[in-house]
């Protein structure tokens, strides 16, 4: 089954923490055998389990124990060897499991002091865990007999799945139509008239101006290049002119935060270019 | 059938999803709620009694009619309407987890599950199953996740509380009864 080829060092060291040994490879394997692969990256959900809970509750009810009193050694032994064998070796949760139920049977193992209502079961955690593991294992039956059952039934139409209903399609009758352009037409009966001037741009001046502005001081903000009352194709040309010179890599603009005004620096690094 | 009856049966008819009983009042507002129930379960007994292809179901707290499990395989078959996808045990653990516990966040669900949920939180939510109704209290304000009325449709629920309570559950490992 190349057991061994297949397992990582780092299930090896757990291993062998363990105790276990290389007399776990002996140990007959549970039902599931597994399909001899060879060995993959990451196999991190296999259909079989859900997680290192599910395996471990699988184990628990194959090996027919109590829950309330799993003989940790043998189960953290049955542990290792099917994460092996599942190829589960790699996948960090059901290592961490893994290593957890070696600590527990560590804890085990230690003498007990004092009175026997003071010691705690090192096991009590886990059984915790796999009791609510187990509990919400009960709610996922009922809601897949309860999914298939609403699933074996149809709606009128589709679910949408979003849950959103589409728009209804616009209904409107020509007459309408023709109606609603009378109402509009009617209103907009004498049109105003804009005269559109065209107004050149003066990106170069404003170029020049910048240039000589930053040689001057190194920075500037915006608002000390445009005046208050500057007209539309003034402001248009300095944001020209500061686009393409920070395009000519001459100086670079930054905005600390939205609606702040732009800050232009010198740009050291493109002159050295 | 009464009038009101027969129109309850268009209204849902016409709906792709549960219509809730106030939106059903809405569609007569001089009955009364008892005479919406009343006329409900004539329309369900019609169905039932008088032997229809389909049947009236309450679910997600609204009502809908279905067709009848028997025909489904037919109508599958035939190419004329298809089942939604079966969701995946990873993603049925965590609905589940999310329908008992909400509002929870992912750390919560992924202590119980003892995996990551990050992107099958994200899958269920695109498919509407879940939804973030709010943020923790505590450190980085952690999302929370709740189930959705899509949510008690797709598992034919009228509401959570038809899930069995908590403390009905984990019989299954009780430990049998041994000798001490």
């Amino acid at each position: 089954m190349g057991l061994s080829a297949a397992a990582s060092t780092v299930t090896d060291s757990v291993e062998d923490g363990s105790g276990a040994g290389p007399a776990a490879d002996h140990v007959e394997p549970p039902a599931p055998s597994p399909e001899p692969v060879a060995p993959v990256g990451f196999v991190v959900d296999l259909p079989a389990f859900a997680g290192p809970l599910d395996l471990l509750l699988s184990l628990i009810r194959d090996e027919k124990v109590d829950i309330y009193d799993i003989p940790i050694a043998r189960i953290a032994k049955q542990f290792l060897l099917r994460i092996r064998m599942l190829q589960l070796n790699d996948a960090a949760e059901y290592l961490e499991l893994a290593a957890r139920l070696l600590r527990i049977k560590a804890q085990m193992l230690l003498p007990r002091h004092g009175e026997a209502e003071t010691w705690e079961d090192p096991r009590a955690e886990l059984v915790r865990r796999l009791l609510e593991y187990q509990q919400m294992r009960e709610v996922v039956d009922i809601l897949e007999r309860r999914g298939d059952e609403r699933r074996s039934r149809f709606a009128r139409a589709y679910l949408p799945e979003s849950g959103e209903l589409a728009l209804a399609p616009l209904a409107l009758s020509l007459g309408e139509l023709l109606t609603a352009i009378d109402r509009i037409l009617r209103v907009t009966r004498e049109p105003t008239v804009h005269t559109v001037v065209a107004r050149t741009l003066d990106v170069a001046g404003a170029i020049s101006l910048v240039r000589n502005l930053i040689a001057a001081r190194r920075t500037a903000r915006w608002g000390e290049l445009v005046a208050r009352d500057a007209e539309p194709w003034q402001i248009l040309s300095m944001l020209l002119a500061l686009l393409e010179l920070a395009k000519l890599g001459e100086l670079r603009l930054a905005q600390p935060r939205p609606f702040a005004s732009v800050e232009i620096e010198h740009d050291s690094t493109g002159e050295a270019a | 059938m009464i009038p009101l009856a027969k129109l309850l049966e268009a209204a849902l008819f016409a709906s792709a999803r549960p219509i809730p009983v106030d939106e059903l009042s809405a569609l007569a507002p001089d009955a009364s709620p008892a005479e919406i129930a009343a006329s409900l379960d004539t329309l369900r007994e019609h169905y039932d009694v008088d032997g229809h292809g389909v049947e009236l179901a309450e679910i997600g707290g609204g009502w809908q009619i279905l067709t009848r499990a028997e025909y489904t395989e037919a109508i599958e078959r035939a190419q004329l309407a298809a089942r939604p996808q079966r969701l995946s045990a990873a993603a049925l653990e965590t609905l589940a987890i999310i329908a008992y516990r909400q509002p929870i966040g992912r750390t919560e669900v992924e202590e119980i599950r003892g995996v990551a949920v990050g992107s099958i939180l994200k899958s269920l939510q695109e498919r509407a199953l879940i939804d973030v109704v709010g943020r923790a209290e505590g450190l980085g304000r952690p999302l929370l996740y709740g189930t959705t009325t899509l949510f008690l449709e797709q598992f034919a629920l009228r509401h959570l509380e038809e899930l069995p309570r908590a403390d009905e559950l984990a019989i299954a490992l009780r430990p049998s009864p041994q000798p001490l």
